[in-house]
């Protein structure tokens, strides 16, 4: 039976549906302003789509796997005074307060100030230096600051042997990466550096590369999880996968007990293990010349960044937003800092806010209802290259969560990406204010499609 | 007898579709045993139970496909087998899938994803429906499209890739075709038959559907494929994949291709693609020289030894007493053209919006002291307009105008039925015909299975007065000879 696609002149669907076959009518809409040329170089670009095929291949052929924990200092070479931080690159001097809060209290934690207070002046002086995580292999949540003692897990696919590293989650509330910094948030660090990360250290070592974080994460996206804001599952599966070595660690049973209660009773622990997975699996990605997919999203507090395969390592950037969802105790939209986190990359691949469908448990917490979460996976499949696989929802009768998300598509419909996210105070040493939805700001988008059709142009090979 | 066994890393899928999966590869032709499971520990024993022993590490994330065949030369296509039931498990209908309203597609990407068998009909404003017509092609679709004023290294690049992937692109301004039956853009009904259509042209093909269908003639397909195809440019990527669909079409007898004049490097190419067809291919070629529409249509009705018939015509017009020029206005662009290569011949150059020379252009007013005529179908004339086959506003107003001018001697319009035209054209030309004083000959390009049902707006439109001819060459003679008779 044949059926016809129609976009454009309703009147030429009609005339079709009057010969008794069936239509399935595209809701056609303009492209975002002043996008139409550059989308169709990019369209004709012979690259193009041969590109976003290898794209995808790459991205979805990767298995991230947990093979180490380590110090930065000894994974990433990050020396006393250098620090990673969130999103795009940025200044002190245009660091918003949970960023500012986070380096103040890294600072305290490297011994470099006996007070946080002390720490603005210095780095107001130039004598620490800032670089984002993305540039080192590394993301970070919210102002996801790394400094040389903290701790890091380590992916690696094994395949390439490319690795990725994340910091330590160290749960919610008045935390570091929310941009606090008293005391209890140095005990903490402390403790991390001290127990936490040995301890894990001996456990990934002894199972050597055994806990398959892609593979957790497809089972937990079937459990409710939608890897971002929540990650219960996925945190007692980790813990699962590891507690027969830690139990034979032959840690202090003491400290184990300590290691077990804080894993187990931070529900976001196996966040910082979803997303070096998931840049693992995008950084597969990129640099494929002509493909149009995104393989990094971040916000540094400030501005929010994208990255595109076709375009190299050029950030694209716009302001970032404030999001919209619900509140903690007094705190209201007045207190919470602009989007802020390099946890946009579990939207990049295709599960947080783009799996929503897949955890209804939580679609309050973003101020959301479950057809809203279903509408929103949905939605975003109108600005993806595919589908994954491996990562599929359950309720969407088990379709592969949108995978590989397309500047053109973006511009074409004017949908963004949603992300789902906590807030920070904006004012450093406040903490997490709240959780909600938030988009990228529309202009990078534009800005990424002029560029692949600045390089398309340029190739020659294009007409 | 022989075992296979494949693991594959990253290709999930859950217990249940592996479940079915395996069933249904049980039924595979040849196949002794099949399992195809995620190799945990259960299933490795379940497999070695089998007599399939994986023999290599795995992990519980890895994907084992087993299966024990009556002999090795079946291990390939057991394999394809397995991958399209995979494939076919993992595809899940769209709609009613969980709970909540499915919005519409905003892509033609994702309206395909929704009905991967469709065709696409694209007709986006021009500078936009390269992405459209992408969209379908990277899908391995064909698209129609409607669009018009796409610039020519869209079309290019666009067709390129679509020979690639075996798609075929109907257009750009691609106003008619018929696939299979089915109408799409401005198309006639017709009735199943031998003949295959490949047109350069909308209108021209409407005029041919309209006189084989008079001559109890039926078409099969009828494949637009873009004024430019045959360019040097495009280079008839088109009108090669549309001669070799038609070719594969068991009904088609006989394949009529109808263009203007190919660049000559194109044609020898496509004559020669042609050679190779195993059904014989009529070129009808529209310009200064050639044959005209309705010479056209009778070859092909000879080459089917079906007998040409009288084409028809209803009411008679009757010279006017004065004035000095013929007014065509036209609604087809290759019926205006038609009309010009026949005027011209008996009156020497004729101004117009869509001129044989440049310098025949016709000013904005689309008026002149002269034998004029005009294609209100026109890219130029449709921009931020629907098309005067649907909004007959615009050459109404002309008719008027004309009809008040006292040098218009005869006036020659063209009206064409069928899907998607206007429901009821003479409607509101019967009545506006009415007033005017000069003769007025009509081109009626329909079939009569049309839904705006042509014998009955053929005779609304002779009460009115014109002269209605089904064939537009036979209209545009009549019309000359009232000119000369007026003399």
């Amino acid at each position: 039976m044949t059926t016809v696609v129609t976009s454009g002149i309703d009147l030429l669907a009609t005339a079709v549906e009057d010969q008794a076959v069936p239509v399935g009518r595209v809701d056609w809409r303009p492209p975002m302003p002043g996008t139409a040329a550059d989308l169709a170089t990019v369209a004709t670009d012979p690259l193009r789509s041969e590109a976003n095929r290898r794209a995808l291949e790459a991205f979805l052929g990767v298995t991230a796997r947990l093979v180490d924990v380590a110090p930065a200092a000894e994974v990433l070479g990050l020396e006393r005074g250098q620090f990673l931080h969130a999103g795009p690159p940025i200044t002190w001097d245009r660091a918003s307060g949970p960023l500012r809060g986070g380096l103040m209290a890294a600072a305290a934690f490297e011994g470099l100030v006996d007070d946080p207070e002390d720490a603005p002046a210095l780095f107001e002086s130039g004598s620490f230096t800032l670089d984002p995580c993305h540039h080192h292999h590394a993301v970070g949540p919210m102002a996801g600051v790394v400094s040389p003692s903290m701790w890091m897990f380590v992916l690696e696919d094994a395949a390439s042997g490319r690795r990725t590293f994340c910091s330590l989650n160290e749960g919610l509330g008045k935390v570091l990466r929310y941009g606090a910094y008293d005391d209890t948030v140095l005990t903490r660090l402390r403790w991390m550096r001290d127990v936490l990360g040995p301890t894990l250290q001996r456990a990934a070592r002894a199972t050597a590369g055994e806990t398959d974080v892609t593979g957790i994460l497809t089972q937990m996206l079937q459990m409710g999880d939608e890897a971002h804001n929540r990650n219960r599952a996925g945190t007692l599966m980790l813990l699962r996968d590891l507690s027969p070595a830690l139990a034979t660690s032959g840690v202090d049973a003491a400290d184990l007990a300590e290691v077990f209660r804080f894993v187990g009773g931070n529900d976001h622990f196996f966040l910082n293990l979803a997303m070096p997975a998931c840049k693992l699996a995008l950084d597969a990605a990129r640099d494929i010349p002509g493909s149009t997919m995104v393989v990094a999203m971040a916000r540094n507090g400030t501005d929010f960044g994208i990255q595109v395969s076709g375009t190299g390592d050029e950030w694209f950037t716009g302001p970032a937003q404030v999001p919209e969802g619900l509140f903690l105790g007094d705190y209201g939209p007045d207190d919470a800092n602009p989007d802020i986190g390099d946890s946009a990359i579990t939207e990049t691949a295709g599960i947080g806010g783009f799996a929503m469908a897949t955890a209804p448990a939580i679609v309050r917490l973003v101020g959301g209802s479950v057809p809203d979460a279903l509408a929103a996976t949905r939605r975003m499949h109108e600005i993806t290259l595919g589908e994954n696989p491996r990562w599929s929802i359950p309720v969407l009768e088990f379709q592969g969560v949108p995978t590989g998300i397309d500047v053109t598509r973006v511009c074409r419909t004017g949908i963004l990406p949603q992300i789902n996210t906590g807030m920070a105070g904006k004012v450093a040493g406040t903490g997490q204010v709240g959780a909600g939805l938030v988009t990228p700001p529309a202009e990078v988008f534009p800005a990424a499609l002029a560029r692949l059709a600045e390089l398309a142009r340029g190739r020659g090979d294009h007409l | 007898m022989i075992t296979h066994v494949d693991v594959r890393s990253g290709a999930y899928a859950d217990s249940v579709t592996l479940l079915q999966v395996s069933r249904q590869a049980q039924q595979l032709p040849g196949v002794l045993a099949a399992q195809v499971a995620m190799a945990t520990p259960l299933n490795l024993d379940v497999l070695a139970g089998m007599g399939l022993p994986v023999e290599r590490d795995v992990s519980p994330n890895d994907l084992v496909i087993a299966f024990r065949l009556e002999s090795a030369d079946g291990v390939a296509d057991t394999l394809a087998g397995i991958d399209a039931l995979l494939a076919q498990a993992s595809r899940r209908p769209d709609a009613g899938a969980g709970s909540g309203e499915l919005a519409p597609p905003r892509t033609t990407a994702a309206a395909l994803r929704r009905t991967p068998d469709a065709i696409a009909l694209v007709s986006v404003p021009g500078d936009l429906a390269v992405l459209e017509a992408m969209d379908a092609v990277e899908a391995g679709r064909d698209v129609m499209v409607f669009s018009d004023n796409m610039p020519l290294e869209q079309e290019v690049a666009l067709k390129r890739l679509a020979a690639e992937r075996g798609s075929l692109v109907m257009g750009p301004d691609c106003g008619t075709a018929v696939v299979g039956g089915l109408g799409l853009g401005f198309a006639n009904v017709v009735e199943p038959g031998p003949v295959g259509i490949v047109a350069a042209s909308g209108t021209g093909t409407q005029q041919l559907l309209a006189l084989l269908d008079h001559a109890g003639v039926g078409v099969a397909s009828a494949l637009g494929v873009g004024g430019r195809d045959l360019s040097a440019g495009v280079g008839g990527l088109s009108t090669r994949e549309a001669l070799r669909r038609l070719d594969g079409e068991r009904a088609v007898e006989l394949i009529v291709l109808l263009s203007k004049p190919p660049a000559p490097e194109v044609a020898a190419a496509i004559t020669s693609y042609a050679d190779t067809l195993a059904t014989p291919v009529a070129t009808a070629l529209l310009g200064p020289g050639a044959p005209d529409l309705t010479a056209a249509a009778e070859e092909v009705l000879a080459r089917l030894g079906v007998p040409v018939p009288d084409w028809p015509v209803h009411g008679l017009a009757h010279p006017a007493p004065s004035g000095r020029w013929l007014r065509g206005l036209f609604v087809g662009g290759t019926l205006c053209d038609e009309a010009m290569l026949i005027a011209t011949e008996a009156l020497g150059p004729v101004r117009s919006n869509i001129p044989l020379s440049p310098d025949q252009a016709l000013p904005a007013g689309l008026t002149a002291d002269a034998h004029t005529f005009v294609d209100f179908g026109d890219d130029t004339l449709t921009v931020g307009r629907a098309h005067p086959m649907i909004d007959p506003t615009l050459r109404l107003d002309h008719l008027a105008r004309a009809a008040a001018d006292r040098t218009t001697a005869v006036i020659l319009l063209d009206v064409v039925l069928g899907h998607g035209a206007d429901a009821d054209p003479a409607a509101t030309l019967a009545p506006a015909l009415a007033d005017v004083p000069q003769p007025v000959v009509v081109t009626l390009v329909g079939t009569a299975g049309d839904p705006q049902d042509l014998h009955r707006q053929a005779r609304a439109l002779a009460h009115a007065g014109a002269e209605v001819h089904l064939s537009n060459a036979g209209a545009t003679r009549r019309a000359l000879e009232l000119l000369e008779a007026r003399r």
